[in-house]
């Protein structure tokens, strides 16, 4: 994978098939701390100590259509090799919180990508579960909920091309007002 | 730059409303976007964004996209599947946003299966 983007969808794939109802994915970014931290916490089936242990190795997969299991240990590559680590926290019956942390200004750190398709695609492809993404850059942060979405338009809107393109600007302007992009009203 | 805010979501709500409305009537087409950790690897979500992106220019309000997890044709992927109400299912591989656009012209409006990106068919009857 080439963007960390890429990876959050990839999580968000995870916890779908663990039965998550609501998935928090969440960006910081800190200069001074020179991190870059993604967390992604469900609140699907979890897993069991034994399945936890070794998660990490690529040949552990719960999966039935192939016998590796790719997405967290490509992903613990990736941070690993940007001098950040992967950590899992899980309990079955609960859910499960991924992290994985960056050091932001190393080289060989993947850029972050496309957050706002990676977003769009994993809510408006699974209107029935609740998304929240949360992103903050140094003093600037965002966030947008499904459920505040939900509450205005109802869950199947999010599968009609209007409210997608809505969603889609809205996204888009979002991610684009962390990295220094001009506001001129609050945002709501 | 003015924000895109959630008032004007709430514009979009009667609009919103009388689409679902429509779509209660009839049985639309369904879109499904292969979402594995290959298929995202090999550029789903472009296609995925490419295909709701067409369907709002044509303004096709009666076609659901959605995704589905790993098939096991990682090799394949990006897989799309078509399934029209009454007709056999579609699977095409190997998709990029641009093959998805002319897939929904091709296929969505004018009904014609682009053959030479088809890697499946399957009786929508099974
Ligand atoms: N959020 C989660 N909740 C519960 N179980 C999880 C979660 N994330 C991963 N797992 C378990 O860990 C296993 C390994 O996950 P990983 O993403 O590495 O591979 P995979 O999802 O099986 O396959 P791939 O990601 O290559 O498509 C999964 O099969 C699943 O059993
Ligand atoms: S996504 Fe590649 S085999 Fe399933
Ligand atoms: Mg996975």
């Amino acid at each position: 994978m080439r963007e960390i983007a890429l990876h959050v969808l990839d999580l968000v794939q995870n916890s779908l098939r663990a039965g998550a109802r609501l998935i928090k994915v969440e960006i910081v970014e800190d200069t001074h701390l020179d991190s870059l931290v993604i967390t992604i916490k469900d609140d699907g089936c979890g897993m069991e100590r034994a399945l936890l242990e070794k998660v990490l190795d690529p040949f552990t997969t719960t999966r039935t259509t192939r016998k590796v299991g790719l997405g967290l240990p490509l992903l613990k590559m990736a941070a690993e090799r940007a001098a950040g680590e992967l950590s899992i926290d899980s309990k079955p019956g609960e859910g499960t919180v991924v992290t994985a942390r960056f050091q932001h200004s190393h080289i060989d750190r993947m850029p972050l990508g496309d957050m706002a398709g990676s977003m769009l695609t994993a809510i408006i492809s699974n209107p029935a579960v609740d998304v929240v993404y949360r992103h903050r850059v140094d003093q600037r942060a965002w966030e947008v909920d499904t459920r505040t979405i939900k509450a205005e338009v109802g869950e199947e809107a999010l599968t009609l091309p209007v409210v997608i393109q809505w969603l889609k600007s809205y996204l888009e302007q979002g991610v684009s007002y962390l990295y220094g992009g001009v506001v001129e009203n609050e945002i709501s | 730059m003015k924000m895109k805010s959630l008032d004007e979501l709430k514009k979009l709500r009667e609009k919103a409303q009388e689409t679902i409305r429509l779509r209660e009537q009839e049985e639309g087409t369904k879109i499904v976007v292969g979402m594995g950790t290959c298929g995202i690897a090999a550029g789903a979500r472009e296609v995925m964004l490419a295909l709701v992106d067409e369907l709002q220019k044509k303004n096709l309000k009666d076609v659901v996209v959605t995704q589905t997890g790993c098939a096991g044709l990682c090799e394949k992927e990006p897989l799309v599947d078509v399934i029209r109400p009454g007709e056999p299912k579609i699977t095409y591989g190997y998709m990029t946003a641009e093959k998805a656009r002319s897939m929904v012209t091709s296929h969505i409006v004018n009904g014609q299966v682009i053959g030479e990106y088809v890697i499946a068919r399957e009786d929508s009857g099974d």
